[in-house]
């Protein structure tokens, strides 16, 4: 006897499984398989109990499309993540031309690499305008406001995060305008107040844009960066489920007392 | 907010909650919907749009046109409208540093509880008015370019010197206009007013060796040409003589 029992979805009538008629032994196997492992798992790890909680909490009357847009960011981010991984497996931080060689490579010889290239160049492009329209949403609808203060300064920090992914890969390809855009970009850090020499000095891993400034942009872009993101999208996502997400400013709740008196 | 006005809030929004729909399957089934659209727009714009790849890049040479991403076009636009050598770094970092600043802090500083946008008039119109100047600063990059040519008239007296000092002011004239310089200043009708100043009579403010100096060790954002002057001196002196002829 399974002890996972989830909510039984609230589908109409007619796609809910029917329940077994009385005195009938036809069992399923297969399933009953999966549910027992899912069982032993469960009883180690009690993990049904926070899918239970993400998924079947409740999200407030009124809830529209704006609301993807959070989600979307998020698919594009884990897009951008497995095209990354299949980049990562050809390309080669050497700035003496292997770099440029393994990318053109990628464009060229490998199959599907031009493809998968320009997923990521572009994934890049739709996962900036869907977080700025994420920000806008939340903007808009006052979602910053108590009690969802730390969520937008976490998002901040995540906006951010997704510049810097974007400026630190712009650089990877090493090609012309890459190389030159990116000495630029630096530069320009280099002249804000405070930090922005160190960390110009930092980015170039020297005073001088050198041998070593491509390694280290790839290792920032492909695992500082990733890392601190992921993490700070897995917090963000918990104050998402434990605060719930706001209902559009305008909706008003139905009056418990009147409904109550109506019925 | 004080502390009526948060339970306030808290038991509305209890009560919204309550009336409101599970996770899943509903909201699921929208941002599936979403993330199917998402999926399908990078894979048509990867097929349509490809992946190029310039030529290699090369410290020393002389084509290249310094464009970020264009997602980065509006810091720097910004740079290009403040221009005084002197606010250069206030542009650069110093304004992006204060609105990441303040768009940390928001939460902080704005109180008001009310959430309508229509009701946060101060809020919204400074919305609006961040949404449509990044819009207006965007379009600017991506239509200003970064030409490569230099359509100045060839001074008369230098016409009449010919020899070595006309063939190194066009070969000067050549490398200038394919070094990118006109991607930050201006010469006669060519190039971008800024962020750097034009250069159409930099001669009458510089003299050559400080053109030289400048280009070797610049003020930032403008890259060093010390590359250049390392392995192709000619075509380091053949842009130095154009620029200091430019009165
Ligand atoms: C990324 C933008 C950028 C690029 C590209 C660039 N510059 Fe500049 N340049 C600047 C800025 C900004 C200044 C002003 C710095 C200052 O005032 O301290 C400047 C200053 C100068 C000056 C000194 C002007 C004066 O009035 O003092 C000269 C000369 C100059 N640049 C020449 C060039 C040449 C030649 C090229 C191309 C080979 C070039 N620049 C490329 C941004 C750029
Ligand atoms: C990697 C980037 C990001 C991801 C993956 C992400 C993901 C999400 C998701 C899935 C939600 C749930 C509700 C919704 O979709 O609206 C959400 C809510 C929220 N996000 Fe983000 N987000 C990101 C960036 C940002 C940014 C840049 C900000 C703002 C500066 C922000 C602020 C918020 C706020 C305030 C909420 C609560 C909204 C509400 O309760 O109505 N997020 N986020």
């Amino acid at each position: 006897m399974p002890k996972l029992k989830l909510p039984a979805p609230p589908l109409p009538d007619r796609l809910n499984p029917r329940p077994k008629r009385p005195g009938s032994t036809k069992t399923k196997p297969l399933a009953e398989a999966g549910i027992s492992a899912i069982d032993w798992v469960d009883e180690r790890t009690s993990l049904s109990q926070g899918a239970r909680w993400m998924m079947f909490r409740k999200i407030p009357k009124g809830t529209n499309w704006f609301y993807t847009l959070g989600s979307a960011t998020l698919f594009a981010f884990l897009s951008q993540t497995v095209t990354g991984v299949f980049l990562a497996m050809y390309y080669r931080p050497d700035a003496a031309g292997g770099a440029y060689e393994s990318v053109r490579y990628i464009t060229n010889e490998v199959f599907l690499g031009e493809f998968v290239r320009g997923m990521h160049k572009w994934g890049s492009s739709v996962m900036v305008i869907l977080i700025f329209l994420h920000m806008a949403r939340t903007f808009f609808f006052g979602a910053y406001k108590y009690p969802r203060e730390l969520n937008w300064v976490i998002g901040v920090a995540l906006l951010v995060l997704t510049m810097a992914m974007s400026f630190t890969g712009y650089l990877l390809p090493f090609d012309q305008r890459s190389y030159w855009a990116t000495i630029v970009g630096v530069n320009i850090n280099g002249t804000g107040p405070f930090v922005g020499p160190y960390l110009s000095d930092f980015l170039r891993a020297g005073p001088e844009f050198g041998a070593t400034t491509l390694a280290r942009f790839y290792a920032i872009h492909m695992l500082l960066i990733p890392g601190i993101l992921a993490a700070l999208i897995g917090a963000h996502l918990y104050l998402v489920a434990k605060l719930g997400t706001t209902a559009p400013p305008w909706i008003k709740a139905d009056d418990p007392v009147q409904k109550e008196e109506k019925a | 907010m004080n502390q009526r006005e948060k339970e306030e809030y808290l038991r509305e929004f209890a009560l919204l909650k309550q009336q409101g729909k599970p996770f899943f399957p509903y909201s699921v089934a929208k941002d599936g919907a979403m993330a199917v659209i998402v999926m399908l727009s990078i894979i048509l714009m990867a097929l349509v749009l490809g992946a190029e790849l310039g030529p290699k890049a090369d410290p020393t040479t002389t084509t290249y046109s310094p464009r970020p991403e264009w997602y980065y076009f509006f810091l720097f636009e910004l740079l290009k409208i403040i221009k005084p050598a002197n606010l250069v770094p206030l542009a650069t970092i110093g304004v992006p540093t204060i609105c990441m600043i303040l768009l940390f802090l928001l939460p902080f500083y704005d109180r008001n509880p009310e959430r309508r946008p229509e009701r946060r008039p101060v809020a919204t119109a400074a919305g609006i008015f961040t949404i449509i100047a990044m819009g207006y600063l965007t379009y600017l990059g991506a239509s200003a370019g970064s030409p490569t040519q230099i359509d100045m008239e060839t001074p008369p007296q230098i016409v009449a010197q010919g020899g070595p000092m006309l063939e190194q002011f066009e070969t000067g004239k050549q490398v200038v206009a394919q070094s990118g310089c006109e991607a930050c200043h201006k010469f006669g009708e060519n190039g971008n007013d800024g962020p750097g100043p034009p250069l159409t009579d930099i001669a009458s403010r510089l003299p050559k060796q400080a053109i030289a100096r400048t280009l070797i060790n610049p003020t930032a954002p403008m890259p060093s040409f010390k590359a250049l002057q390392a392995n192709e001196p000619e075509k380091f002196d053949a842009m130095v003589t154009f620029l200091s002829q430019l009165k």
